[in-house]
């Protein structure tokens, strides 16, 4: 049965990879995420975890955990890791290998302050890591939620993006979100008519129902059927030519490309009529939400992109038609604004205005201000 | 020699578990990576495992055994082979799992995760092919390379310290088994391990096997087998003991 709950955001992760049907968290302490893991640790060796054969192991690194992740995922468990900043930065690691074979890990990646070290409080600086980390292309799944309660939810929907489209799927939240706390409705995805989708190992599975070919770039793959009857699957991911790996490459873009119609998501508000478009995502949208309501909520009107990546493109575009201004406020540097200016180049006359404000939060007040100036 | 007989030689020669049609190996020719393999292949036969080994391979050399075997692998790179068979090991405890790492992947980039795997007594096997060279990138120094040796980044000769890894595996983990074995001693180099693979059935824990192997190429001795073999079996073996410990 559903209930609510007062909880901080970290807890609501955790207790939503649980109604997720996880069963591995494989993840190394860093602020601030580190009460996941708790929260993981001690579900882990309760009665009903221990019934349910949970996996909790803090790695050596963030390196380590990022691959056991990975080894989660090929035992076809549904597997997740919790991280930050630098943490986050060791992670594409094992983050790339599962792009560059389509792995559905899954993390929950919640931004402190940047570069580097920096605080452990905030930030929006970690979407290009997220969204680009790597030495691919950034074929990965990015959610940007924006309350407690999309901690929730999202945290649920992540692990059925992951396992049915085959693609790593990130959480991006941040430290405000993980540390703070409110009323979070709990609840059993069937009880909201959500289907876990099932998971299948990729070693030792010898009943597929899903070929590799649809989940996994083929010059990756060698499988054969041994003498004893029974099917070898031989994986690797390093290629021999520059042709194995453009067909790799294309192959992840095929089926990103086709799966991307489906995942990509966004949220509006306000009047459509509103002649300001703010442009935000997170909790920066919660307070562009703010600042519109105290405006009155004619003057502007919120567009949020709930996926980062694949970013809703063609509803930005169709978003922009008509606003006289269009202002991107961010607790980053030109990185969401960089999208939205990627998006929109050719389709609006005037210059995007920026408002960046790296590792700070941002008040409903100053994007009032920004409004009325 | 027909296709027929052909088969026979073959089968007869390698592990059932082996994969002929990636045969013959693409390692260098006299490299002792096939005969670590092999060893391992009859080990697998001999306990029955072929349908439940997991078997992970690093860069470098040991990424071409991807597809050696008719045994469910999968090749990662700089010793995350090891973390890698851990998660699987941890979220699926009844398959059998097993690393195989060169001397770059086990004991530099990756060695937190062989100290930490045997710290943690992880239920999986590590295999390390001791070579004293990082061969694939073109033989650069690795941990394991002696005192002068002669490598493209140590070309005035490598310092005089070296891994002595089975010590410190013992060190961290009392219970762990923990071996070195070496290409030329094939029977002894099965039995460890089968015994290294029988450690992980009977939920033991950390297994590790240390394997000193033959790099012809990068020694810069092909066309000169006895040097090969006396660097192998004299002066590898002498700084690096081969035994139980």
């Amino acid at each position: 049965m559903a209930e609510k709950k007062f909880i901080i955001g970290n807890e609501a992760l955790g207790r939503a990879a649980r109604a997720a049907g996880a069963r591995a968290f494989y993840g190394y302490p860093i602020t601030p995420t580190s009460e996941i893991a708790h929260f993981w640790a001690k579900e882990a060796c309760s009665e009903a975890g221990k019934k349910d054969n949970l996996v909790f192991l803090q790695a050596e690194d963030e390196i380590g955990a990022g691959f056991m992740l990975v080894g989660g995922v090929l035992a076809g468990t549904r597997s997740f890791t919790a991280t930050a900043g630098p943490g986050h930065i060791l992670m594409q690691d094992a983050f790339s290998m599962a792009e560059a074979m389509r792995f559905p890990v899954v993390a929950y990646i919640m931004q402190r302050g940047g570069p580097s070290t920096s605080t452990v409080i905030y930030s929006q600086q970690e979407v290009n890591l997220a969204v680009f980390g790597g030495n691919g292309n950034g074929y990965r799944i990015v959610y940007s939620p924006a309350t407690l309660q999309e901690l929730y939810d999202y945290g649920i929907k992540v692990f059925n993006i992951a396992w049915k489209y085959r693609f790593p799927t990130f959480l991006l939240g941040d430290g405000y979100l993980a540390k703070m706390m409110g009323e979070v409705e709990i609840y059993a995805p069937e009880e909201r008519g959500i289907k876990m989708e099932p998971t299948e190992a990729y070693l030792l599975e010898k009943n597929r129902t899903r070929p590799l070919a649809e989940v996994m770039p083929s010059p990756e793959i060698a499988q054969r059927i041994a003498e004893d009857g029974v099917q070898y699957d031989c994986f690797r991911n390093c290629l021999n030519l520059e042709e194995e790996t453009l067909a790799v490459n294309m192959e992840i873009k095929a089926a990103f490309d086709a799966a991307a119609k489906d995942i990509v998501e966004f949220q509006e508000y306000g009047a459509p009529e509103a002649a300001t478009l703010i442009v935000a995502h997170g909790i920066v949208s919660e307070a562009a939400k703010a600042a519109i309501d105290a405006l009155g909520g004619k003057s502007a009107r919120l567009f949020r992109p709930i996926t980062l990546r694949p970013f809703p493109v063609e509803e930005l575009r169709r978003a922009a038609k008509g606003a006289e201004r269009i202002i991107v406020a961010e607790s980053a540097d030109n990185m969401l604004a960089r999208f939205v200016k990627d998006a929109l180049c050719g389709y609006i006359s005037r210059p995007v205005e920026e408002y960046f404000r790296p590792s700070i939060g941002i008040l409903p007040s100053e994007i009032a201000a920004l409004v009325g100036k | 020699m027909n296709e027929n007989i052909m088969d026979q030689a073959v089968k007869s020669a390698f592990p059932k578990c082996v994969r002929v049609d990636s045969k013959p190996h693409i390692f260098c020719p006299g490299c002792g990576h096939p005969e670590v393999l092999k060893a391992l292949g009859f080990a697998i036969d001999d306990l029955g495992l072929q349908s439940k080994v997991a078997f992970g391979v690093d860069i470098g050399c040991s990424l071409l055994a991807w597809d050696f075997f008719n045994l469910d692998t999968i090749e990662t790179h700089h010793g995350r082979t090891i973390p890698t068979m851990v998660g699987f090991k941890r979220a699926n405890p009844a398959g059998v799992a097993i690393a195989y790492v060169g001397d770059g992947g086990g004991y530099a980039i990756g060695l937190s995760h062989v100290i930490n795997a045997a710290i943690r007594n992880e239920n999986i096997l590590v295999i390390v092919v001791n070579n004293a060279v990082y061969a694939m990138t073109g033989g650069q120094e690795a941990p394991t390379t002696l005192q002068g040796m002669k490598v493209k980044t140590a070309p005035c000769g490598a310092d005089q310290y070296h891994i002595n890894a089975p010590e410190i595996i013992r060190n961290v983990n009392p219970t762990a088994f923990v071996a070195r074995s070496i290409t030329t001693i094939q029977f002894g180099l099965r039995k460890m391990l089968k015994d290294a693979l029988q450690h992980q059935l009977d939920g033991k824990g950390f297994a590790f096997v240390e394997v000193l192997s033959q790099c012809p190429l990068n020694w810069k001795t092909l066309d000169k087998p006895q040097e090969t073999f006396d660097f192998l079996e004299k002066t590898l073996a002498k700084a690096y003991p081969v035994k139980k410990y």
